[in-house]
């Protein structure tokens, strides 16, 4: 079966979207939109760099995001400047290097639109176990700080307060955001992984009462997007990225509607006030 | 606890919780609060009053090291479990959380302790509400049972009567009396409502800068920087202090858990000419 390309990209795309569902929850939550953006931009520098030392870009992405967390809460601390300047001026400043690298590197030749939005067609079966080992990685340590994770995300202070230790958390989370752009990356390029992070949480959202059910919900959401976009895309010949970023759009959109609404409010209990 | 119980004593105070020596927090080059001595022990209801702005909320917050501090110390007791009710708690929409799994932000618990937790703050008949759906004084009845039901050493309640009516407010405090007598726990409470603080705590710290004056409710509502802080407010509310305590002794200790706002006695309080200033006592 994994002789086939569609079925390593239906494989590889499903595993991306267990992942992205739960941990693009948190994304939503913390309103760490941007911070995922500046991740997933200055991965392409990650790419140039592990092109130049010639070991897979995935490590390289990977290697990249581990050093752009620590510079980023270190910048946090040291300047005046607002958290978003921040990351716009890390997020185009390491795209801006990591394409200049790209055009220096005469003697490889690189397929950069496939970086930027994604060459899921494309999977080898050694990409789709990395996907799935790293993939275990990421959601078994999600598991792991969950709770102290989401009580600083309900509220930073009594989770600090009743010892939960919620500083750690959020580190350890922006680590395995980086792991998971690394790996989603082959899917719909780092322009585009982003989206994978807060489409379907926002429209899990709408049908879920606890954030377990939203987490559990936005991977659901993530991979209809992938199977339905990656048919698109063999149908009408088109790409497979954008078209499964459009395919979870179209479900966002579903969700707004009046059956999404009356989903959420049937959830809701009602009560005499 | 129990040897320190002594026989016709309200309540047992028993050993330092948290203890603070010359305490300083600075920001921007201007110290937020200095030489802040306190020490809350368990047992006792220790009440942080001050102007806003003051550095209530400052001096809580560098005692439970949520904050660091600049100068001076802080002595928690090892291994020191802590309730806190934030002075802010806003819910984030995107996320959806209904009251028993706020409960158990923390550590899991039985759906009895939070069904009971809830009860013991009069607020059973939330337990299937989702967050975004309570009301303000609602809120707070939750976020104060989801403080209590580890069984905290320590509750820090900073304002705890935010969006509460005025009969509601002696509701609620008189269930924190109730809550530090049932959990033998020491409670550290900020507000700036003088009148029914001075009602209900063992210790009061009043914090403008620096601690201005401390010490028991009356000798505070004496003390002379006190009464340039708080002026006419500050009397009245020594009248509420011997109001209270010369007629409610003893029907504090006597009704059940979460009905206190059905306490006849209670309602008393609004017209009763010591708290004619109830309009203006968020203006402190």
């Amino acid at each position: 079966m994994l002789d086939d390309f569609f079925a390593r990209a239906l494989l590889a795309g499903i595993g991306v979207a267990c992942v992205t569902g739960p941990l693009g929850c948190f994304v939503v939550w913390r309103k760490m939109a941007y911070f995922g953006a500046t991740l997933s931009h200055s991965a392409l520098l990650g790419v140039a760099l592990a092109l130049l030392v010639n070991i897979d870009p995935m490590i390289g992405v990977l290697v990249q995001c581990i050093v752009i967390v620590p510079a980023l809460l270190l910048l946090e601390r040291h300047s005046e400047l607002s958290t978003d300047s921040h990351l716009g001026i890390l997020a185009h400043g390491t795209l801006a290097l990591g394409l200049v690298l790209f055009g220096l590197m005469t003697w490889v030749r690189v397929d950069l639109m496939g970086y930027l939005f994604g060459d899921i067609l494309a999977v080898s079966k050694s990409e789709v176990l990395l996907i799935y080992v790293a993939g275990s990685v990421v959601i078994g340590a999600l598991l792991w700080i969950w709770r102290p994770l989401l009580a600083s995300t309900v509220n930073h202070d009594i989770a600090a307060a009743e010892g939960l230790r919620p500083d750690r958390a959020r580190i350890a989370f922006m680590f395995l955001l980086a792991g998971v752009i690394a790996i989603g990356m082959k899917l719909v390029g780092i322009l585009l992984i982003v989206s994978l992070l807060i489409i379907p949480p926002s429209a899990a959202r709408a049908m879920a009462g606890s954030p377990e059910r939203m987490a559990l919900g936005s991977a659901l959401i993530g991979i209809l997007a992938v199977v339905s976009g990656l048919h698109a895309s063999k149908w009408w010949d088109v790409a497979a990225g954008p078209a499964i970023v459009l395919a979870a759009l179209i479900i966002f959109a579903g969700s707004l509607l009046p059956l999404g609404r009356w989903l959420t409010t049937a959830s809701v209990r009602p009560h005499a006030d | 606890m129990v040897g320190m119980e002594t026989d016709g004593s309200r309540h047992q105070v028993g050993p330092a919780l948290v203890e603070a020596r010359g305490l300083g927090v600075r920001r921007g080059g201007g110290w937020i609060v200095h030489d802040i001595d306190l020490t809350v022990r368990r047992g006792e209801i220790l009440t942080l009053i001050g102007p806003n702005g003051g550095g209530k909320t400052t001096t809580a917050k560098a005692l439970l090291g949520l904050i660091a501090h600049d100068a001076g110390s802080v002595v928690r007791s090892p291994a020191l479990k802590v309730g806190y009710v934030p002075q802010r708690f806003a819910v984030e929409w995107s996320l959806p959380l209904d009251v028993p799994r706020l409960m158990q932000l923390a550590r899991p618990f039985a759906d009895a302790e939070i069904a009971r937790a809830l009860e013991q703050v009069g607020a059973a008949h939330l337990i299937n509400r989702q967050l975004k759906h309570l009301s303000g004084g609602e809120l707070q009845r939750v976020l104060l049972a989801r403080a209590i039901i580890g069984r905290p050493d320590l509750l820090v309640l900073d304002e705890p009567v935010q969006g509460v009516d005025y009969p509601g407010e002696i509701a609620l405090y008189n269930l924190i009396r109730e809550i530090r007598d049932s959990l033998g726990c020491g409670i550290l409470l900020i507000s700036h409502d003088l009148h029914i603080v001075m009602a209900g705590t063992d210790q009061v710290v009043c914090v403008n800068g620096h601690v201005c004056c401390s010490g028991l409710p009356d000798h505070v509502v004496g003390n002379a920087e006190f009464k340039r802080l708080f002026g006419a407010k500050g009397a009245s509310a020594l009248a509420v202090y011997h109001h209270v305590h010369d007629h409610s002794h003893d029907h504090t200790h006597t009704h059940g858990g979460g009905v206190a706002s059905h306490d006849p006695d209670i309602r008393v309080h609004p017209t009763d000419p010591a708290t004619a200033t109830a309009e203006d006592r968020d203006a402190g």
